[in-house]
C-alpha cells in the first residue's frame, strides 16, 4: 500500500537519513524545507513499496551532486532535478512512473521527495546505497549490472548535459563531477534509468521507511523520557539491517582534518566515559573505520555514526569537536550491501584501509559484555 | 579614562576605569526610557570618584534594546527584503520559516531577483537593474521602510549587494539598506534571516543612538561613544547605526570578558552562577568562543557570531530534593522568591544555597535553620552540584588540559574550591559588575570569512592573504594599526568539491587610536 508524506514523517525521515548518513551526506535539513515548501503548496509525495511497481515500470533514480555546502548556500530552485528526469526521459523516449532515491542517508533522501512532489509521480520506498557514499558508481543499482548513463546533470537555470559512458559508471561519475564543478560545485542529476524488475533485484528496499522509523522511534522516546538510544537499536532490529550497537557512550578528545583530493578526510579520537579504552574513527567524508585502541570494531559499509548523548541526533564529520558528549553506534548492512561484487566497490580496500572486510556484528559480538 | 556601562533587562552596571584600575562602580534599576537609568549611574560614579567627566576619553554601552525589540515584536519597522539570485533559490523564498507574528511585526515583503555568485566567484546571472528597482518600487509602494539585500555568495562576492545599495541609494536617498555579507557568513537563509532582523532594527538604532549621544553629552561628556558587540569588541555609533543586530549577544560577552579581566586571564573558563541557571563559556585570546553552529533567535535561524555559552540549570535558587532516587539539584528555582522560600530565609524550600550555607561554604541568612539538614542530604546535593559543574566546564574545554576556571555571579558560592577539569578556580573582587567591566575594557575587530581555493602548497600564502584583509578591516573599524593582533583562524575544507576550496575564518583585534585601558 501506498502511502502520502505527512509533515511529521518528513521530519522524522530527515532525523534518520542523517543517521544512516554515517557521518556524510550533507545536513538533510534544506532537503527537507525544500520538501516542506512544496507541501506548504498543496502538492503532494506518494511513498510506494518496491513490490508495489509493476516490472515493466520505469524508474529513474535522481539526487544532488556535489558540495553540500554549496546547496545551503546557492539554495535550489526546486525543479534542477525535475528538469534532469523530465529531458533523461526525454533521450530514452519514455515516461517514468517512478524516481527512487539512490542514496537514503543525508540530504540525498529527500531529493526524490522533492522530484516525486513536483513532477506528480511516487517515490519507491528504496535505493542504492543504503547509506552515504561518496561517488555515483557506489550504487547497487551498478554493483548488480545496472547501467548509470545515461545520467542528465542540470543546474538551476535548466542547463544540462548527458552523459553516456555505456556501461562505465566510474567514467560516468568523473565527468559528472566535472560539470557538476562548472555548474557551480552542486548539481542535480537523474540515473540509473531501469526497470521495475531492476530495482527489485538491485535496489535495498524500504530503506526510506527504515529512516522514518528511526527518526520517529527517537522522537517519541525523547517525548516520553525513554533512552531514546534504546528506541534506535529497536527500529533497526525491525528492520533487515537489523543489528546496532553502541560502539562507545563518551566525549571527543581530539579532532584532526585535512584534505584529500576533494575529500575531508581525518580521524576523531573519542575516550569512553568508564575510562576504557579510547575509540579512533577515520572518515573520508563519511566514517570508513572505527578502531578501540588496535582493534577494529566496524568497517565501511557497516554504518558508523556518532550521535549527540542526548539527543541521539547525528553528528556530521564536519561538526565534530572537541568536547562533545557522544554516542558512537554501529549498525549491521543487509547482506545485498556485503557480497563480494559489493565489497569490491565499497569494502574497506576502496576506501584505503588495509583490513579485511569482516561484518560489525562479528567485530563486536566479544565485546558486547563490556559495553554499557 | 574610560566609562563602561551595560544596559540589561533589569539593572544598568556602570564602571569607571583608569589603567586598568577600578575607580568606581554602580548599580542601578534600567529605566524604560534608557538614558535616565544611565545619567544617574554616571551621576553616581562621578560622585563615587570624584573625577571629572571632560577626562573620561570613551564610553563603552553595552546594550540590550535590540534584541528586547525584537522578542517583544516592538519598535519594528516594516521591511523588504529582496534577494538577487535568481533562477536559483526559488525553491525556499526569504523569510521561509519565520514565525507569523514577527513577520506582521515588520510587515515583512519578500522579493526575488536575478543576481548572485557561484563559490568560485563567477556570476549565477547578471544583475538587472530594472528589475531590482520595480522590486523597491514596490516594496516602498507597500509601505517597506528598511531593506534588506541578499545576494547569493555575496560573502565571497560582495559585488552585486554593493551595486544594489547604490542603485537604491541614488533612486530612494535616505531608505535604510542593509547588505547581508556584513551581517553574516556563508549559509544564504541564515544569512538573510540576520540581514532582515538588521533591516527592522535600523530606525530604532538612529533613535536610540541619538538618545544615547544626548545622554552622555548632557553629562559633560565630549569623548566618543561606543556600543558593545557579540564578539567582544565594540562599534562607534555610525556603525551602531548601520548594524544594531551586532549588539544581540553583547550581555554574555561582556560579562565573559569583564570576569577574565578582573582574574587577569586570557585563556579560562567563565562560570556566571545566577539564581536559576548557570551559564559557562569559554575565552580564547581573551575573547569569547563562538558558537559553531546556526543559533535561533526567537524562533528564526542566523548565522551571525554569538558566543558558545552552555546554560544548566544550576543557580543559587534550584531546589534540592532528596527522596527514593537520592539527591537531586534543580533544573527548578524559586528564583526571584530566593529571599522568602529559601530555608536559611525562613523559608519551606530547600534550595542549592542552603546547602552552600549547611556546608559552612557560605554565610547567608540564618545559618541555625539549616543546621539539622541530613548529612547525607547535604553531602547528596553537594556531589550533585561538583558533577554538574565539573561536567559543564568539562564540556567547554578544548583540550584535555586542565584549564583555569573564573567563578562569578550571585550564586557563585556554589563552586566548589577545586574542580576536576580545572587548574585553579578563581573568584574575582567585583564581579557583580563584569558586564560593565567588559564593555569598558573592549577593543576593535575586523573579520573574513570567504572561501579561498588552496593551490598546492600555497596554504601560508593563501592564510597571508586572509589575515592582511581582516587586519584591513580592523583598521577600517578604527583600530590603531600597530596594536593589531590576530585572535583566531579557523580552516576548514568543502567536502566532495575537488580543487582544496577552504573556508578561512581570520579575526584581527586592535586596540582604539585613543590610547584606551585595555585588557
Amino acid at each position: 500500500m501506498s502511502r502520502r508524506l505527512t509533515q511529521q514523517e518528513l521530519v522524522d525521515m530527515a532525523a534518520g537519513a542523517a543517521i544512516m548518513a554515517t557521518g556524510g551526506g550533507g545536513d538533510p535539513l534544506v532537503g527537507r524545507l525544500l520538501v516542506q515548501q512544496a507541501l506548504d503548496e498543496g502538492l503532494t509525495v506518494d511513498i510506494v513499496a518496491p513490490d508495489e511497481l509493476d516490472d515493466d515500470a520505469f524508474v529513474i533514480s535522481t539526487a544532488m551532486m556535489g558540495a553540500p555546502s554549496v546547496v545551503v548556500e546557492k539554495l535550489a530552485n526546486g525543479n534542477e532535478a525535475v528538469t534532469s528526469l523530465r529531458k533523461l526521459e526525454a533521450h530514452l523516449g519514455k515516461t517514468a512512473d517512478a524516481t527512487v532515491p539512490m542514496e537514503c542517508g543525508g540530504l540525498n533522501s529527500m531529493i526524490p521527495l522533492l522530484v516525486a512532489a513536483r513532477a506528480g509521480i511516487p517515490v519507491v520506498d528504496a535505493d542504492g546505497m543504503g547509506r552515504a557514499f561518496p561517488e555515483l558508481q557506489m550504487e547497487t543499482f551498478g554493483v548488480y549490472g545496472i547501467s548509470g548513463s545515461p545520467l542528465v546533470v542540470s543546474d538551476e537555470k535548466g542547463h544540462s548535459v548527458l552523459i553516456d559512458t555505456g556501461d562505465d559508471n566510474v567514467r560516468m561519475e568523473t565527468f559528472a563531477r566535472a560539470v557538476t564543478i562548472q555548474m557551480g560545485g552542486a548539481s542535480f542529476i537523474a540515473e540509473y534509468p531501469m526497470t521495475g524488475a531492476d530495482l527489485k533485484r538491485t535496489g535495498i528496499p524500504h530503506t526510506l521507511s527504515l529512516a522514518s522509523q528511526i527518526g520517529r522511534a527517537i522522537r517519541e522516546a525523547r517525548a516520553a523520557h525513554a533512552d531514546p538510544f534504546a528506541a534506535l537499536v529497536e527500529a533497526v532490529a525491525d528492520s533487515i539491517y537489523g543489528y546496532a550497537t553502541s560502539l562507545l557512550e563518551g566525549k571527543i578528545v581530539d579532532v584532526e582534518r585535512s584534505i584529500v583530493g576533494g575529500f575531508t578526510a581525518g580521524r576523531v579520537t573519542l575516550a569512553p566515559f568508564d575510562g576504557g579504552e579510547l575509540l579512533t574513527i577515520d572518515f573520508r567524508n563519511e566514517n570508513v573505520v572505527a578502531r578501540r585502541g588496535d582493534q577494529v570494531v566496524a568497517l565501511v559499509p557497516d554504518l558508523i555514526t556518532v550521535l549527540d548523548l542526548e539527543s541521539c541526533a547525528a553528528i556530521t564529520t564536519e561538526a565534530l569537536r572537541f568536547g562533545q558528549r557522544v554516542r558512537v553506534v554501529g549498525i549491521s548492512t543487509p547482506e545485498i550491501m556485503r557480497t563480494p561484487e559489493a565489497l569490491e566497490v565499497w569494502g574497506p580496500q576502496a576506501f584505503g584501509v588495509d583490513h579485511p572486510w569482516v561484518p560489525v556484528e562479528k567485530l563486536t559480538s566479544s565485546l558486547t559484555s563490556q559495553l554499557p | 579614562m574610560i566609562i563602561g556601562i551595560d544596559v540589561g533587562g533589569t539593572n544598568t552596571d556602570a564602571v569607571i576605569l583608569d589603567g586598568g584600575a577600578v575607580l568606581a562602580a554602580t548599580k542601578t534599576t534600567t529605566t524604560p526610557d534608557v538614558t535616565s537609568g544611565i545619567t544617574t549611574a554616571v551621576g553616581r560614579l562621578r560622585e563615587m570618584s570624584g573625577v571629572d567627566l571632560s577626562a573620561v576619553s570613551a564610553v563603552m554601552i553595552g546594550t540590550t534594546h535590540f534584541v528586547n525589540a525584537l522578542v517583544e515584536a516592538q519598535r519594528l519597522s516594516p521591511t523588504a527584503v529582496i534577494r538577487l539570485g535568481l533562477p536559483a533559490g526559488a525553491g525556499l523564498p526569504p523569510l521561509v520559516g519565520w514565525p507569523e507574528r514577527i513577520v506582521t511585526a515588520i510587515s515583512g515583503q519578500a522579493f526575488m531577483v536575478h543576481g548572485g555568485h557561484e563559490f568560485d566567484g563567477r556570476k549565477i546571472s547578471d544583475l538587472r537593474q530594472e528589475e531590482l528597482l520595480d522590486a523597491v518600487d514596490k516594496a516602498l509602494a507597500n509601505g517597506a521602510e528598511s531593506i534588506a539585500i541578499s545576494s547569493i555568495y555575496s560573502p565571497v562576492n560582495a559585488e552585486f549587494e554593493l551595486i544594489a545599495e547604490d542603485l537604491i541609494a541614488s533612486r530612494y536617498p535616505g531608505i535604510p539598506v542593509t547588505l547581508s555579507h556584513q551581517i553574516g557568513r556563508l549559509g544564504l537563509l541564515e544569512r538573510e534571516n540576520a540581514a532582515v532582523i538588521n533591516a527592522a532594527l535600523r530606525s530604532l538604532a538612529r533613535d536610540i543612538s541619538a538618545a544615547l549621544t544626548a545622554a552622555v553629552r548632557d553629562l559633560g561628556i565630549d569623548a566618543p561613544l561606543f556600543v558593545s558587540q557579540n564578539d567582544g569588541t565594540v562599534m562607534d555609533l555610525d556603525f551602531t547605526r548601520r548594524y544594531p543586530v551586532n549588539t544581540f549577544a553583547s550581555g554574555p560577552t561582556n560579562s565573559m570578558r569583564g570576569a577574565a579581566f578582573l582574574s587577569g586571564l586570557s585563556e579560562c573558563v567563565v562560570v556566571d552562577v545566577g539564581g536559576t541557571t548557570t551559564d559557562v563559556g569559554m575565552l580564547q585570546n581573551g575573547y569569547p568562543r563562538e558558537a559553531a553552529l546556526e543559533v535561533e533567535v526567537e524562533g528564526i535561524r542566523t548565522n551571525f557570531r554569538m558566543p558558545d555559552v552552555l546554560s544548566v540549570g544550576l543557580g543559587g535558587g534550584s531546589r534540592v530534593r532528596d527522596g527514593i532516587h537520592g539527591v537531586t539539584v534543580g533544573p527548578d528555582s524559586v528564583g526571584y522568591r530566593i529571599g522568602a522560600d529559601a530555608r536559611v530565609f525562613g523559608g519551606q524550600t530547600l534550595t542549592a544555597t542552603d546547602i552552600a550555607v549547611a556546608a559552612g561554604w557560605a554565610d547567608i541568612g540564618d545559618a541555625a535553620l539549616v543546621a539539622k539538614l541530613a548529612k547525607s542530604t547535604v553531602d547528596g546535593a553537594l556531589s550533585q552540584m561538583r558533577d554538574i559543574l565539573e561536567n559543564t566546564v568539562d564540556r567547554m574545554r578544548t583540550s584535555a588540559d586542565p584549564v583555569d576556571v573564573v567563578a562569578v555571579g550571585g550564586g557563585s558560592i556554589l563552586v566548589p574550591a577545586e574542580l576536576a577539569s580545572a587548574s585553579h578556580v578563581h573568584r574575582p573582587e567585583n564581579f557583580a559588575v563584569a558586564n560593565a567591566i567588559g564593555a569598558a575594557i573592549a577593543q576593535v575587530g575586523g573579520e573574513v570569512d570567504r572561501i579561498f581555493g588552496v593551490p598546492a602548497g600555497q596554504r601560508e600564502a593563501v592564510l597571508d592573504t586572509a589575515k592582511q584583509e581582516a587586519v584591513d578591516r580592523a583598521i577600517a573599524a578604527g583600530a590603531a594599526p600597530s596594536s593589531i593582533q590576530i585572535v583566531e583562524i579557523d580552516e576548514v575544507p568543502l567536502a566532495y568539491l575537488p580543487g582544496n576550496a577552504v573556508r578561512i575564518r581570520v579575526k584581527a583585534v586592535g586596540d582604539l587610536p585613543m590610547g584606551g585601558t585595555k585588557g
